[in-house]
């Protein structure tokens, strides 16, 4: 795997990297859709996961988060399995993951960011109540505090879910494509939101579609397709030659494989 | 006297009953797991006949006990069969549903054939009944009901997220499994006591129903919960009052034997008529609400319409304001003599035209509301043609569709971005030309 260079233009204030991924497989149905995976991510960085449709950048977030099983290899955060570190992490799945049908207000969904710490029982009160206050306003929404989620449009549907995760105080932030449907505003408010946690030392995680905006945005690239392809600062990693590597069509023998094993049969 | 006294206590019961079952009933539903509860008590029935065949007793217990065990069975078959077959899961619960209630009903007829004395009765768990009801029984249903009830009001902010967005739940660490089984446990429980009252075949209603109808009116999960449960609450003790020999009693029907009326299909259509009734009449989701409020965005359109028609007419005579013929006014959109000379009617009558004969004029505080509407269609119209770069051709119908839905704020906006632009004239009465040209 390459990695240039380990030292970031952010230099890291902990010692520790604040994600490492050891020999990490995932599998789907016994189909593995991500193998081998090995990186090391320092605090403080924004990172961009790039890579085409089906090159299991949710799956590697998921994995992180223990929403899916890996098939073999751990995931440590600030050196500590993930079981043990949640209240570090802040997580922004994709907008069409819920239904926004649902019958629930903005300001209940700002909530639930707060229900991690809130634990067992106990009903979010005046205090949990002044961070989603405070976490609206950072987003931009104050005025929609009490709206059903279903009038909101989908660039509001995003802050919306950027607000939960700012209430749940994390240092490791994961966001599942947060720039989809969003307007170019949206998208400058939310990217220097990201900067405002990247400087307080957050260490923020983008899966990323839009390449023009990578080197613009990320520090960091990780860029993926079935396999790791490279990550490392984005200056040195997120080259011509990286690229072509992650978007010239998919490793038909890696699918094979994974056809192969999903059928049982060995792979000739 | 006797029978109205049982009669209330099991109202008692079943208003419980049916309030837990709405409450429950709305978290399946928001989480379209709804037909659960109906494979569920359709599931429960060879239970209920196995547990009597091995035990010979009608015993409440013992018989939800073997309908909880063969319930449980049938969502285990479910899951299975989804997991590890290609079966999708409505296909798959009819399967379950069916399979189940046949063998239940084949049992039904083995029981009934058998010489025991007291084996008359076990064909109520169809449909459900109060007669064979005891006060015992109604003591252990309620008191389930009220249990399941704490259960929902202390996972409320658990079960909510997890209603909401499973994934997040499980990435905050909470034990989304195990909360799912509480609730669909909960869920399982309370079909299950339900089942003597109203039957295997209409239990899933009360689950279903009250929610249902409670979500047209509140977009608040909280509020949601309340009117559910009350919702259920009215039909469980509705249906069995209506049930009971108390309403023949009273109106001296003599066509309907009490004893012949089981309570699971009156419970089942109280609650239906909940449902209709909030489809119907419920504020802002409701049928009637909403043809209301679509007619009236009709008739402000059509108003607007004849107004512009009005001032675009005017528009080269001013500061004149002269008459028109009617037949000008018609040429100009496709409205009908009769709805136009209505319209026209009702113009006058808030004294924004003076009508003489065939002939029409816009009065002074006609002709300010006129500008003011096709200010709003030009504005519109500029917007499309500088900003999205729609041929002016074309705008004029576009304009049409929005301009009457723009609020107050946009059209500042638009005038904001327009005078940006120095598109914004300054004239008078701050009307700008039309981009294309008018008829």
């Amino acid at each position: 795997m390459i990695a240039e260079s380990r030292s970031s233009p952010h230099a890291a204030r902990s010692s520790v990297p604040a994600l490492e991924i050891h020999d990490m497989t995932v599998a789907y149905h016994r189909k593995p859709v991500l193998w081998d995976i090995d990186l090391e991510i320092p605090e403080g960085n924004l990172v961009g996961v790039v890579g085409p449709n089906g090159a299991g950048k949710t799956t590697l977030i998921k994995a992180v988060l223990g929403l899916v099983p890996l098939a073999s290899g751990k995931v440590l955060i600030y050196g500590r399995p993930y079981a043990e570190q949640r209240r570090l992490i802040g997580y922004v799945p994709q907008r069409e993951s819920v239904d926004w049908d649902f019958p629930v207000t903005v300001n209940d969904v700002i909530l639930m960011g707060t229900y991690g710490r809130l634990g067992w029982f106990r009903r979010p009160g005046q205090a949990e109540r002044e961070v989603a206050e405070r976490c609206l306003a950072q987003v931009g929404m104050s005025d929609f505090a009490s709206r059903q989620i279903r009038q909101l449009s989908g660039g509001q549907q995003q802050r919306v879910f950027l607000a939960r995760a700012l209430a749940q105080d994390a240092r490791i932030y994961f966001m599942d494509e947060p720039f989809s449907g969003v307007d170019a505003a949206t998208e400058t408010a939310i990217i220097e939101l990201l900067q405002s946690l990247r400087s307080a030392g957050k260490t923020v995680f983008v899966v990323h579609h839009d390449l023009q905006t990578v080197r613009g945005y990320f520090d960091y690239v990780i860029l993926l397709n079935m396999r790791l392809v490279a990550y490392g600062p984005t200056d040195t990693t997120f080259t011509p030659a990286n690229l072509h590597k992650t978007y010239g069509g998919r490793l038909t023998i890696l699918d094979e494989a994974a056809e192969a094993v999903r059928k049982r049969e060995p792979i000739r | 006297m006797i029978a109205a006294s049982i009669t209330t206590n099991v109202m008692l019961g079943t208003g419980l009953l049916g309030a837990t079952a709405g409450v429950i009933g709305t978290f399946a539903v928001l989480r379209r797991r709804a037909l659960v509860g109906d494979m569920l008590s359709h599931a429960a029935l060879p239970g209920i006949c196995i547990a009597f065949l091995i035990t010979q007793s009608r015993d409440l217990i013992v018989l939800s006990l073997g309908a909880l065990v063969s319930g449980l069975l049938g969502i285990a078959v479910l899951t299975l069969l989804r997991r590890w077959t290609r079966t999708k899961e409505d296909a798959a619960i009819g399967i379950v549903l069916s399979t189940f209630f046949g063998a239940g009903v084949v049992l039904l007829s083995i029981i009934q054939q058998q010489a025991t004395g007291h084996q008359a009765g076990l064909h109520s768990y169809l449909f459900g009944e109060t007669a064979g009801i005891t006060r015992h029984d109604v003591l252990i249903i309620a008191g389930v009901a009220m249990l399941c009830l704490i259960i929902v009001s202390l996972l409320y902010k658990e079960f909510k997220l997890l209603s909401f967005d499973p994934e997040f739940a499980a990435a905050e660490g909470w034990p989304t499994l195990w909360l799912d089984l509480w609730m669909m446990g909960t869920l399982a429980i309370v079909t299950i006591v339900g089942l003597p009252i109203c039957g295997v075949i209409l239990m899933a209603a009360l689950i279903i129903l009250p929610g249902a109808a409670a979500r047209f009116w509140t977009d608040r999960l909280g509020r949601l919960l309340v009117i559910s449960a009350i919702g259920g609450a009215t039909a469980g003790a509705l249906g069995t009052f209506l049930a009971s020999p108390l309403p023949q009693h009273w109106l001296h029907n003599k066509f309907l034997d009490a004893s012949k009326l089981p309570p699971g299909p009156l419970i089942v259509l109280s609650a239906a008529a909940f449902f209709v009734v909030s489809l119907l009449f419920a504020p802002e989701r409701g049928i009637v609400a909403r043809a209301v409020a679509e007619l009236r965005l009709r008739i402000r359109i059509a108003r607007e319409h004849l107004l512009r028609a009005l001032y675009e007419l005017s528009e080269p005579h001013q500061p004149d304001r002269p008459y028109f013929d009617r037949a000008q006014l018609l040429a100009r959109r496709s409205w009908s003599e009769w709805l136009l000379n209505w319209w026209l009617g009702r113009l006058a009558a808030r004294g924004f035209v003076e009508l003489h004969d065939h002939r029409v004029r816009l009065t002074p505080a006609g002709l300010a509301a006129a500008a003011d509407v096709t200010r709003t269609h030009r504005l519109w119209e500029l917007f499309l043609v500088d900003t999205a770069g729609i041929a002016s051709d074309h705008v004029d119908r576009d304009a049409d569709d929005v301009e009457h839905m723009l609020p107050a704020p946009l059209v500042r906006d638009l005038e904001e971005r327009l005078a940006a632009v120095g598109r914004l004239p300054t004239a008078p009465q701050h009307v700008p030309e039309s981009p294309h040209e008018l008829l």
